[in-house]
Formats: structure tokens, C-alpha cells, sequence
């Protein structure tokens, strides 16, 4: 029998998977911190992740958030920068701090067996740092001059007023880097920081991979005798832009401008948010949205047009990002524009729909391959307030939404007038 | 170790079946023997552009993503110099959606002109948007032409100038497909929770009738042995000076391509790296400075980069490069540093092949330089790099004729 390739192979909608979230061990060490940890995986490594509470909300000044998180590999009070570095990379170990909006953190990838090496001098760095003024006077030099080379670029530069716009520049969403912030850190700012948002500092661990028998036992050796002092969680308005529209010339000579679209949307715990995620697929949230086929794979404006809700605690917003070129940026937004309206006032048929579904499930899997997304999936509903009922919550909506819960969600939050719209040139 | 099982079919098609049965996905992963070295120098882009051509419907199947998409799956795939490779991950179960998927594209495409339209526009933007439209972005296109004289590596995957995407024909297209796309220059890898016996099968079913076509046999130009070192300096409009080394370095299979592996580690990688700790943090002249290789198939690059601080020259900075790689050459790396640097290889690998993607990619790719068991033995290669042959390599090198400099000077000091 000959073969016709014209039929595709009988598949299984991914809709119809029985999805589970591996479910993680929780245990306090004993002066409180939580711990969550996932002990699997066939290779011999493991992560740890210290997240504390000392985000770019909790500063008094620019920068000062940050620039305490990255000088926590580079100093303490028996170790050098040089020294801290070296110990780390001779193991094979990464050890990478970042800092976010809430929270900051330690972050440590190694094989297993060097792990109880390693963890005494992850504890120097959170107690014991000393944010050296000559590593200080390095790292802003450097910093100013890399600010520099990224305002020449046009999306560095859309991507901070756009922020500025949906929260206001004087929220932590919304605020963004000047050379003269940098001018103006002290150690001694940096210390008062340090001390009390990592030495007493209050934070969690998430933990990994092949996990070793006595992993409790260490970590509450080595962290369990820390303050974790609460901290007060702080509160900030948001104070958006009355100006909608912008169009801004940072590049006479480029050839692209970057586009941002962005309206505000309401944090995780509204009812809307898990149906608009669907919504938002459908939109621009894949390589076979509304927005990719048309504008890409159907005018070829731009090598790639994307929108996404924004992962953020206190608030969300909705926000579509492009770079095309010069003389179709205003083609290109329009073009968003008729993809709102589209889905404002036709429904979805259920061929695309079900599409839309199968793929969400099939990446909603695809992402719970390994011990490293599964803890990371897991950090995500924890800081945000969630348990494993918000997972399975997403799953029912996913496998429910209908073409009229979409079209009244578009015809809620895809209104043309409700976003900010800025071209940066 | 990496369990696999191999196995040829009639056509030529090699297969690769790495069976992993704690995860519920699979990744199928096709890698095809041409990249942007194989390219007419009146063409370049090309290999590239094809790559996109490749999503846009296949002779029976219109649409190539939705289908997957439908299944469960994502896609995407990727061009170097050297090779092409398209990877599907997708839910088990459905498996068999990939394999007709990624047959019936290697049967042929559907050459449609609307296709090519759109794409070169979009490969265009990308062209812009990665390589015009950011300060330095030219660096690379400038470095191959000053370094290689002769071998195809003297360009850029995504070509030289855009002229060369916008004149694209679907001829060219057609020729291009026919000449590097069929079975005998491709390499299937299927890994998941899958039997040998079932994708034996299935690869037999969808890809057995596909015709063989004729293996390429690669003739690229040899670059010649660069004899003295080439010096160049560019203007541009950019807020700090850069400074840019390169010198050519063994080939993937040859001898020392370890050992030039692991000096480019010591120089360059993490924030205890050599060049680092004396270039930035002690003498501060680089606000970063990185040290790095490709690994290319053919005689590669190994790049020491830097963006300068405001206020040193160029020449300076060039001359304290020098003197590290001076203090190398003389004193050699010591049996602490080598040690570092294995653990670190031992780690990377591990953290590599954590992934189900890593692990097909890798397997297709040993396989493409000649066996997928290299795969399995490649750290124990690593791991019997000696001091001796680190300082060896090293003089090798780091030979000042086989060195070039690019000095890109910016044109305004910003206030």
C-alpha cells in the first residue's frame, strides 16, 4: 500500500493529557526559611536558589537593589572578589546572583558531589559581604559605560519608557537607569542594604536535582542559624502616563524602529488573568499567532512580532514588542491594531481554537521536562501566592474556554484606546 | 553515557535512536551536512534563507507548524557555518506527526513564490535587526574577511550584504534543495521513550522511499597559512572604543582543539578567567573583555574581545593583552588551573546533556563529524590534556603572524 502523505498521522490532542505537577517536598530549617525541594534527574547536579526578599522595591535609592545583589560575589571579610570566583569555577560550579522587582537572589548549579564544599561560602557571602569600595568604583564605571552602548540600541530604549508609561517612572516597574544613579551609590548605602535585606534578610530556598541523603541536614547547618527577619512588604502607586501615544528618535542612521505596545493589566489572582493567557496565545503569543502570520509570515515587516502578558507580583500588563523596519513601523501597528479588532468582533473558529489548546498543553508539558523547570514552575506559584490548584486551575481553562469567553475578553482589553503606543527610532 | 543505537537506510539516510524513558516527550532532530561554508561567495545568506524556506509548506503538506502545533509540538531549527539542523519536541505519543512532517520537506518543498517573498523581507529585518541596527554589529562580518583570505568562512551566516538575499531566485532555491537536501546528507536522531524496533519502523515508513540523491562531496578552498599578522581599524559611531585579536586555531577533529578549548577557558571564561582579573579588575583598562571560539568544523577563530575604558588607547590595551598572552606563553598554565578547567568541562557536559534537545543535537552532531559514540568519550579527551600540551598548543597559536587586530575606534566621545 502505497503511502498518503497528504493525511497527517491519527494524533492524541494534547488536550485530552491528564497533566500532573510533580509535587515537591517542603520543610522549614530551623529559624523558619522555607525550603521546597525536587530530588530527580539522571545526571549527577543539582541547583540551589536563594530567594530573598530584597528586590528594587525595598531601595531608597536607584540602583541600590542591584548593585548590592552584584557585589555579593565580590568581598568578604576573608575572601577577595578574585578568590570568591575562583573557589566557585575550580569546582565547576555557577554561582549567579540577580536581582528583580520583590525579590533577589543566589543562585548556585554544581554537581552533587561538590555541593557540601560549596555551601560554607555561600553562607560567607549572605553573612559576611563587605561590598569593597574599589569592586564598587569598578562596577559603576563599567556599568555607565555599557548604559552607554545600550541607548544607542532602540529597543534598550523602548523597552525602558514603555515601563515608565504603564506604572510611572517613580515605580519600581517603571524606573530605569541614569549614569548619574550610578554616580551616586555609597559602600556605605550598600552595607546598610546588605545588612538588612541579606544578613537579616528574610528568604527561601528552592533546591534541585540529585539531591545527596543529608541535603536537609546541610542546609540547616549552614542557613538554618540565620535571623530571617520578616521583612514588611512595601507599597508603591502606580502612576501611569496621561500621554498615549510617542515617537521617539534616538538613531537617525538605524534602519529598524523597535515598537512597543503596552496596556495595564490585573496580577495573577484576577479572574481574567488565566483566560486572557489563552487569549494572549491566540494574539501574539506564538509562532502561529494572529500577529506572527500576518505580520511576518504574511508582509514580512519583521523578523519577529511577540506579545505577553508581564510576569510581575503586584500588577500585570499586556504588552506586544516588535522590531521592523523604518518604513513599515506605522504599517505595523496598524496592522496590530485590525488583529485587536478582529478579535473583538468575530469568534474564533474551533479549528484554531483547538489548536491554540493543544499547543498551551503541549508546552505546559514540554516545560515540565527535568527537576530545574519543575522547581521552577513551582517558584512561580510560590511567590506569587499560589499552591498547585493554580496549575490545574490553568489546565481546566485551558481545556474549557470557549470563542465567546475570547471575543468578550478582546472586547475588555484589546481596545486600541487603552494602550500606549511608542516607536522608538 | 549516552545510550544509543544506529542504524542506515537504504537510501543513506543515517538514523540515531537515544531511547529515555523518564521523560513523556520526544524531540525528533534532522541535521543536514551544508552550512554557510558551502556557499557560491556571489550567494551568501543562502544556507540560511533556505532554512526559512523550510517552514513554508512542504509538496503535500501546506502548512508546515500548524499540524505540530496541533500535536502538541514546537519546532525551530538553526544555520551555522558548518551545518543546518531543524528540531521538533513534541509529546510522545505523537511522534509519528514528526516524522511525517520532517519526510515529507526532505521529499521536497513547495517552492512557492509567495514564500520566498516573504522570507527574504523577513531575513532581511533579521539582517538589520542583529547586524545593522546595533552599535558594533558589523564586528563579525569584518573580522572573517580580515582573518580568512580563501575558505568560505570568510562570510557570515546570514550573509555578506543583503543583496545577495534580495536576489535570491526560487531557481537557486530549487538547485540548493536538490544539491544538499536528501537523504544521504542527512542525519536523523529520534530520542524519548521509544523502542529501536518502532522508529526503525517509522523512519522506514516515512523516510525509506525518499530517494537517495547524490552525496556532496565537499571541495571548499584551503585557507593558506596566514604568514604575517593583518592590522585594521575601523570608525563608527559608538560610544567606546573596542579592541578585537583573533588567530586561527585547529579544526574540530584535529589534534589540540581540546588543549586551545581549554586556554580559551583559562583566558576568557567566568569572573575568575585570566584576562579578566588583570584586565578589568586590576589594571582596568577594559570595562569586559572575553576570550572565546566557535568551535567551527574547519580551522577556526579563537577572538580575545574588549570594550576599552574612556580615556585608554587602544594601543595600550593591545600591548596588555600581549603581555598576558606573553605570561602564557613563558610560564605556562599551572596543574591547579588545568584541574579548574576540567571540572568545569565535566560540569558543563553534564549540565549539557540534562536536556533531552542537547542530547539528540549532540548526537547528530558526533555523528555529522563522524561518529555519535565520539559523544561518549569527548570528556575523557578533555581530561587527558596535560600542562605540557596546554603550553604547546598555546606557542601554536599565539604566534604574532598568525594574529589579527581590529582596532574600532569610535567616532564621538558621548558627554
Amino acid at each position: 500500500m502505497s503511502l498518503d502523505r497528504t493525511q497527517s498521522p491519527p494524533i492524541v490532542d494534547a488536550v485530552d493529557f491528564e497533566l500532573t505537577l510533580p509535587t515537591v517536598e517542603s520543610f522549614s530549617l530551623r529559624n523558619g526559611v522555607p525550603v521546597y525541594a525536587f530530588n530527580g534527574g539522571a545526571e549527577e547536579v543539582m541547583s540551589v536558589e536563594w530567594v530573598f526578599w530584597s528586590g528594587n522595591s525595598y531601595e531608597s535609592a536607584n540602583l541600590e537593589a542591584a548593585t548590592a545583589n552584584f557585589l555579593l560575589r565580590n568581598g568578604t571579610s576573608t575572601r577577595t572578589a578574585f578568590q570568591i570566583n575562583e573557589f566557585f569555577e575550580y569546582h565547576g560550579a555557577f554561582l549567579q546572583r540577580s536581582c528583580f522587582n520583590e525579590t533577589a537572589t543566589i543562585s548556585l548549579h554544581g554537581l552533587s558531589k561538590h555541593i557540601d564544599t560549596l555551601l560554607p561560602v555561600v553562607r560567607e557571602l549572605i553573612a559576611d559581604s563587605t561590598m569593597p569600595a574599589e569592586e564598587l568604583s569598578i562596577y559603576v564605571q563599567n556599568m555607565k559605560q555599557r548604559l552607554s552602548v545600550n541607548l544607542k540600541k532602540c529597543d534598550f530604549v523602548a523597552g525602558r519608557l514603555i515601563d515608565a508609561y504603564l506604572f510611572g517612572a517613580d515605580h519600581p516597574y517603571g524606573r530605569y537607569t541614569k549614569a548619574a544613579d550610578f554616580d551616586a551609590l555609597t559602600t556605605e548605602q550598600l552595607m546598610r542594604f546588605y545588612d538588612r535585606y541579606y544578613r537579616n534578610g528574610e528568604f527561601m530556598l528552592f533546591v534541585a536535582g540529585k539531591l545527596p541523603a543529608n541535603f536537609r541536614e546541610s542546609l540547616d547547618k549552614h542557613f538554618g542559624d540565620l535571623p530571617n527577619r520578616k521583612v514588611d512588604r512595601p507599597v508603591h502607586l502606580f502612576h501611569p502616563a496621561e500621554q498615549k501615544k510617542y515617537r521617539i528618535e534616538n538613531d537617525p542612521t538605524g534602519v529598524q524602529g523597535a515598537i512597543r505596545l503596552a496596556r495595564s493589566f490585573p496580577d495573577r489572582s484576577h479572574p481574567d488573568f488565566q483566560p486572557s493567557m489563552v487569549l494572549n496565545t491566540l494574539f501574539g503569543g506564538f509562532f502561529g499567532s494572529r500577529l506572527m502570520s500576518n505580520i511576518r509570515e504574511d508582509k514580512g515587516y519583521t523578523y519577529g512580532i511577540h506579545s505577553y502578558l508581564m510576569n510581575l507580583l503586584q500588577a500585570s500588563g499586556w504588552m506586544i514588542s516588535t522590531e521592523a523596519g523604518k518604513d513599515v513601523c506605522e504599517a505595523t501597528i496598524q496592522e496590530i491594531y485590525k488583529e485587536m479588532r478582529i478579535l473583538r468582533e468575530e469568534l474564533v473558529d474551533d479549528d484554531e481554537l483547538s489548536l491554540v489548546k493543544n499547543y498551551l498543553m503541549g508546552s505546559l508539558l514540554g516545560d515540565l521536562d527535568g527537576p530545574f523547570h519543575i522547581i521552577g514552575r513551582w517558584k512561580n506559584l510560590i511567590l506569587n501566592g499560589c499552591t498547585d490548584a493554580y496549575f490545574y486551575q490553568t489546565i481546566r481553562v485551558i481545556k474549557s474556554i470557549t470563542p465567546e469567553q475570547l471575543r468578550e475578553l478582546a472586547q475588555r482589553y484589546l481596545q486600541e484606546q487603552d494602550f500606549y503606543e511608542l516607536v522608538v527610532t | 553515557m549516552i545510550l544509543f543505537e544506529r542504524f542506515q537506510l537504504s537510501n543513506g539516510l543515517r538514523v540515531i535512536v537515544h531511547p529515555d524513558f523518564t521523560t513523556p516527550n520526544a524531540v525528533l532532530n534532522v541535521m543536514y551536512d551544508v552550512g554557510a561554508r558551502d556557499e557560491d561567495p556571489e550567494r551568501t545568506g543562502f544556507a540560511h534563507l533556505f532554512e526559512h524556506l523550510m517552514f513554508g509548506g512542504s509538496v503535500n503538506i501546506p502548512e508546515y507548524d500548524e499540524p505540530l502545533q496541533r500535536a502538541g509540538g514546537e519546532n525551530n531549527a538553526y544555520t551555522t557555518n558548518d551545518l543546518t539542523n531543524y528540531y521538533i519536541s513534541l509529546p510522545a505519543v505523537n511522534l509519528e506527526t514528526a516524522f511525517w512532517l520532517e519526510s515529507d520537506r526532505m521529499l521536497s518543498l513547495a517552492f512557492s513564490d509567495k514564500s520566498l517573498d516573504v522570507q527574504r523581507k523577513v531575513v532581511c529585518e533579521e539582517f538589520k535587526e542583529h547586524y545593522l541596527n546595533k552599535p558594533y554589529g558589523d564586528v563579525g562580518h569584518t573580522l572573517r574577511a580580515l582573518a580568512y583570505t580563501r575558505h568560505p568562512y570568510r562570510w557570515m551566516t546570514i550573509g555578506k550584504e543583503l543583496r545577495h538575499i534580495e536576489e535570491a531566485t526560487l531557481l537557486d532555491v530549487k538547485a540548493f534543495f536538490k544539491k544538499h537536501y536528501c537523504p544521504s546528507n542527512a542525519i536523523l536522531v529520534v530520542a524519548g521513550p521509544v523502542q529501536t524496533d518502532d522508529i526503525r519502523r517509522l523512519a522506514e515508513k516515512w523516510f525509506g522511499d525518499i530517494p537517495g540523491g547524490t552525496a556532496y562531496e565537499r571541495r571548499l578552498p584551503a585557507e593558506p597559512e596566514q604568514t604575517a599578522m593583518r592590522r585594521l581599524e575601523r570608525w563608527a559611531d559608538v560610544p567606546l572604543d573596542a579592541l578585537y585579536m583573533c588567530w586561527h586555531m585547529p579544526a574540530r577533529m584535529e589534534a589540540g582543539y581540546q588543549a586551545v578549548d581549554m586556554l580559551t577557558d583559562i583566558l576568557g571564561s567566568g569572573a575568575s578567567a585570566r584576562l579578566h582579573q588583570s584586565l578589568v579588575k586590576e589594571q582596568k583598562l577594559f570595562s569586559n573583555v572575553e576570550c572565546y571560539h566557535f568551535g567551527s568544523t574547519d580551522r577556526g577563530l579563537l577572538t580575545i574581545e574588549g570594550k576599552l575604558v574612556q580615556g585608554v588607547t587602544l594601543e595600550a590595551a593591545e600591548a596588555a593583552v600581549q603581555l598576558e598572552i606573553d605570561r602564557l606563553l613563558q610560564e605556562g598554565v599551572s596543574e591547579a588551573e588545568l584541574q579548574k578547567v576540567k571540572n568545569k568541562t565535566e560540569s558543563m557536559i553534564a549540565f549539557e546533556d540534562m536536556s533531552l534537545m542537547n542530547r539528540a543535537n549532540s548526537l547528530a552532531y558526533y555523528e555529522l563529524l563522524g561518529d555519535a559514540q565520539w559523544m561518549n568519550t569527548e570528556l575523557a579527551r578533555y581530561a587527558a590534556v596535560t600542562v605540557p600540551e596546554l603550553l604547546d598548543q598555546a606557542r601554536n597559536v599565539f604566534r604574532p603572524s598568525n594574529a589579527n587586530v581590529l582596532y574600532y575606534r569610535a567616532k564621538s566621545v558621548p558627554a
